[in-house]
């Protein structure tokens, strides 16, 4: 059996209603985890990708995707894991970006790409995402979860997470 | 398929010393010096034992005898085991544990920046994976024993002792046998000697601004290469594998 284009399309969408676990407000689509959806006979294979090798979401991912697409009736599934390429910042959508810094987290600092930046004192000039000041510094290079580093507000003296470039 | 044993040996190399270092760090869980600073050290474990999966769950395609990652981390003996000695050491105090992490994170950086272009697809990508977070242990590690070594009277002593008392673990993980002579034939790994020599200046680097002194080289420990272990790494399979082998059957 050939899957459909038009199958491909209906499951993109459906993932947009799959919120991620440890960030409510974005979908799974949003951070860049699902890579692709391909097809063997008639099973349909999706392909993720972890933020961290021990993300601990990784299961939860699977079967949250297995559950919406038997909802939808589309049963033979399987999920698979890559890590090449490795997942990077830069896959956050814009729209991910503004979910993030509404919802306490700093989204990561633009054009940090290069590994030389992790090598300096913290990465500059993160807002924060309560008051909007860049007068911030780092507390701890992991904060609530492994994608995460621990600033603090020097003008509204909040502490906040910073989603980190990788 | 033919296993390459020297392959899956190599991945067992890898795999373990994420493993038992991941575990070691769990083992700190709710002891570290303030709550940011706990967090970090389970955060890198928990990289750690991602790490440990992925390169695993590749030993066991390579070794293709119907073993799972799990079957490999939770009910191989000691011997089958081929870690560096250093990560199995006890966590002491907080500067034995950053000590062992930094010397640990140093060597896995440029190893993994090395790895990043083996000819082997999935120690490539586990490699460049790796390195990413490996980036950010390194970053952390080096902070630390800067911050101890160049801080108090007190906090000084205790990193300089703690450099000391793993410096003779150090050795090992530069040690080369057949299996790296094959592997780097077919450029599925590279030479440990200019590793080494990468490892010496970041540490002389560190321990400079650290204002602590590199230690004399002594007696060097040897013998993982071949599954020889301080004691206390059977402590450390009793506790991490006694439930799946009293509960061979218990699911997550």
């Amino acid at each position: 059996m050939v899957v459909a284009e038009k199958t491909y399309k209906h499951i993109w969408k459906l993932f947009e209603q799959i919120p991620d676990p440890e960030i409510p407000v974005l979908s799974i689509l949003d951070l860049g985890i699902v890579r692709r959806i391909t097809s063997e006979d008639d099973t349909i294979v999706i392909t993720i990708t972890p933020t961290y090798s021990g993300c601990p979401a990784m299961n939860l991912f699977e079967e949250d995707i297995i559950a919406k697409l038997k909802e939808n009736n589309i049963m033979n599934v399987r999920v698979e894991m890559t890590y090449d390429p490795p997942w990077t910042t830069a896959w956050i959508t814009d729209k991910a970006r503004k979910g993030l810094e509404d919802y306490g987290i700093a989204p990561p600092v633009r054009g940090s790409q290069d590994k030389g930046e992790l090598f300096k004192e913290g990465v500059k000039n993160v807002r924060c995402p309560l008051c909007k000041s860049t007068n911030t510094k780092v507390i701890s290079q992991f904060g609530s979860t492994a994608c995460k580093a621990l600033y603090k507000c020097e003008d509204c003296l909040e502490p906040f997470d910073y989603f980190k470039c990788i | 398929m033919i296993m390459n044993t020297n392959l899956f040996k190599y991945c067992l190399r890898l795999g373990d010393n994420s493993l038992i270092l991941g575990h070691r760090l769990a083992e700190y869980c709710s002891y570290g010096p303030y709550l940011e600073e706990d967090i970090s050290i389970t955060n890198t474990s928990l990289d750690l034992i991602g790490q440990a999966e992925a390169i695993l769950k590749y030993a066991a395609l390579v070794e293709n005898a119907e073993r799972t990652a799990d079957d490999l981390a939770y009910r191989r003996p000691e011997i089958e085991f081929y870690n560096v000695q250093l990560v199995e050491q006890p966590n002491g105090n907080f500067a034995h544990l950053i000590a062992r992490q930094f010397f640990i994170d140093a060597f896995n950086f440029y190893l993994y920046s090395a790895l990043k272009e083996s000819t082997d697809n999935t120690i490539a990508s586990i490699a460049a994976k790796s390195l990413k977070e490996v980036t950010y242990h390194l970053r952390r590690s080096s902070e630390w024993v800067i911050r101890l070594g160049d801080g108090t009277s007190e906090s000084k002593i205790k990193m300089q002792e703690a450099i000391n008392d793993f410096w003779l673990y150090t050795f090992e993980m530069f040690e080369m046998d057949e299996v790296d002579e094959e592997l780097i034939t077919k450029a599925i790994t590279v030479d440990l000697k200019p590793i080494q020599d990468l490892w010496n200046k970041k540490v002389d680097e560190i321990l400079v601004m650290a204002t602590l002194t590199r230690p004399e080289d002594g007696y060097m420990a040897t013998g993982s290469r071949k599954g020889y272990h301080s004691e206390h790494l059977g402590y450390i399979l009793a506790e991490m594998q006694y439930l799946p082998r009293a509960y061979p059957t218990a699911k997550w």
